[in-house]
């Protein structure tokens, strides 16, 4: 379960942890177009001061933030070697086949690196400040106007609360019945890949079978307390928008407008 | 296989936010051939205990290191961390667990929720080949998987090709059993080995506990907040609390002690509280608080003479 960072709650008390979720999801949004938006250098500094900031003032751990990154790193690297290697562009330094190493591509790689980063930095930020619930309570919220067009809202907040609920119980499940077969002399780490794969089926069953037994749990627990739904539901924490909330949104708004101007006065990034 | 712990301390999530202390400086020694019993509320590190029996909770590394060197002028070295079941040093890195794990069979709470394999026979088999050197021939194969089967109360032949997911909750379980067993482990650890089943079941798991430790295994240590199952069983028991241990004792001893236990959020076995009433009343039993020696002793008490024979 130790291993598992990205995604998980992070108790600690602090400007962020307390900031409204509505905010906080609307926020990211705005710092992923951001990112997106920002075609030089001075843009993409922006952005990442401001992320520095976020983690500043969450209280967040360093370690933390760079396990999130680590998940990605190969991914990352991945990426940015083809760009590399395909982005073509006129300032070629070595050539082979259809590979070109050029200046333009070495600039646009590290730039889409930095990019992936910052995106998940900032989005594990979210969860890292945010319980799943009030998490699931904002993008209930946010999505209620698609009410209008039918769409139940509410039960879909509803998945996406009990789905991160279960993430830990499913992470523990895994580990003791990891143990359970590694009691029984499995060894998930030797052989080759085929070896590995078929290492994992006395895990997988049991834990599928897990799964499927605590949905039904977890089913009939809420009829018998006769779950109906969104209607008329009231809820035990409302959302409130503070002070805090009202910094935050100037800091997004800031931001953006900051990297709209760099884009169109600064240009490309080279 | 002699099992020796000493100051033993472990933490789950250690420098984080969800850092807990499991384990405080536990020292307990297990005697082979015992029938050990270890009890203790939710939460206070007897499961974490055992899952360090056959390594599946590892020392730090800071503390598989630690040998301790000459001490500083006036420091005070803490005491070294012993962990040793049998001739295994698990506080050496180069131990070979496979070897061990071997040795020593761990049956995890509601373990029928580990099997997986399409028939019987495959699911109680998988211990075996994992543990097996050479590759087993299918008659090797049956015929330790039909011991296995048939010392927990199966029958083989009629199970073998079943899949293990058609058969009740007890019958599951024994096949659970069986897979850890068919291996011949000298120390058998049960966690809660009788949780979650009707009080039939629960007596049938006990007896055949019973049975295994005559027959099968040497050691057999037993996890349980169920006091009746400590108190029928058990040769000995040690009692966790918050981490660590606050007494080994006979069941006799422990049982004496109704408050402490009380204290501590356990119950005490039915004897005991009989014990205890019929002593409200004047009437001082003096028993090893198994429901067979209760009956000799009050039957003693009231002069019968059967009491005296059985």
């Amino acid at each position: 379960m130790k291993d598992v960072s990205f995604g998980q709650f992070y108790p600690v008390d602090s400007f962020v942890h307390r900031l409204d979720p509505r905010l906080k999801i609307v926020f990211l949004i705005a710092y992923i177009v951001a990112i997106f938006l920002a075609s030089n250098f001075y843009g993409l500094a922006a952005c990442a001061a401001v992320l520095v900031l976020i983690v500043v003032c969450a209280r967040i751990p360093v370690g933390k933030v760079l396990r999130a990154v680590r998940g990605v790193t190969f991914l990352v690297l991945f990426t940015a070697a083809l760009n590399v290697l395909f982005y073509g562009g006129e300032t070629v330094y070595w050539q082979w086949g259809i590979f070109c190493v050029t200046f333009e591509g070495i600039i646009f790689s590290v730039f889409l690196a930095l990019r992936l980063v910052l995106l998940v930095v900032c989005s594990s930020m979210l969860t890292y400040t945010t319980t799943p619930v009030s998490l699931t309570d904002g993008v209930e919220s946010l999505l209620t106007p698609l009410k209008w067009i039918r769409l139940p809202v509410h039960e879909l907040a509803l998945v996406m609360s009990i789905a991160l609920r279960f993430i830990p119980i499913l992470m523990d499940e895994t580990a003791r019945i990891k143990n359970a077969q590694m009691a029984r002399g499995a060894d998930f780490e030797r052989g080759g890949l085929v070896k590995k794969v078929k290492a994992t089926i006395p895990i997988l069953v049991p834990l599928l079978l897990s799964a499927f037994r605590r949905a039904d749990e977890l089913g009939d627990a809420m009829d018998a307390r006769c779950y109906t739904g969104g209607k008329h539901r009231t809820k035990y924490k409302k959302l409130r928008f503070t002070w805090r909330d009202l910094v935050a949104l100037l800091t997004g708004a800031a931001l953006i407008t900051g990297v709209v101007l760099m884009k169109v006065y600064l240009g490309v990034p080279y | 296989m002699r099992i020796v712990a000493e100051h033993l301390s472990y933490t789950y999530n250690a420098r984080s936010p969800f850092e807990t202390a499991a384990l405080k400086d536990v020292t307990l020694t297990i005697e082979e051939g015992e029938f050990f019993g270890i009890i203790g509320h939710t939460g206070s590190g007897k499961s974490t205990f055992v899952q360090h029996l056959n390594g599946l909770l590892r020392l730090p590394s800071s503390m598989k290191k630690y040998r301790p060197k000459k001490p500083k002028k006036g420091e005070v070295l803490p005491p070294p961390v012993v962990l040793r079941v049998g001739e295994f040093d698990l506080t050496d890195k180069k131990t070979d667990f496979r070897a061990l794990r071997k040795k020593v069979g761990m049956v995890f709470q509601y373990p029928e929720y580990q099997l997986f394999a399409d028939t019987v026979r495959d699911d109680v088999a998988f211990g075996l080949k994992n543990f097996s050197d050479t590759k087993l021939t299918a008659e090797e194969t049956d015929a330790a998987v039909c011991a296995a089967l048939e010392a927990v109360g199966l029958d083989f032949s009629e199970l073998k090709d079943k899949s293990p997911f058609e058969l009740s909750g007890g019958q599951k379980r024994r096949v659970a059993i069986a897979g850890v067993i068919v291996t011949r482990p000298e120390v058998l650890v049960l966690d809660e080995p009788a949780a979650g089943l009707d009080p039939l079941g629960k007596q049938e798991v006990m007896e055949l506990l019973h049975r295994l430790h005559k027959s099968w295994c040497k050691t057999v240590i037993i996890v349980s907040h169920d006091m009746d199952e400590i108190s029928e069983n058990c040769t000995r028991a040690a009692v966790f609390a918050d981490g660590s241990v606050k007494a080994v004792l006979s069941p006799r001893e422990l049982f004496c002690r109704t408050e402490e236990l009380l204290a501590l959020g356990l119950d005490i076995p039915l004897t005991a509280r009989l014990c205890a009433l019929l002593a409200r009343e004047g009437v001082a039993v003096d028993c090893d608080f198994t429901t067979e020696d209760f009956c000799r002793a009050v039957l003693a008490l009231f002069g019968n003479k059967r009491g005296e024979r059985t």
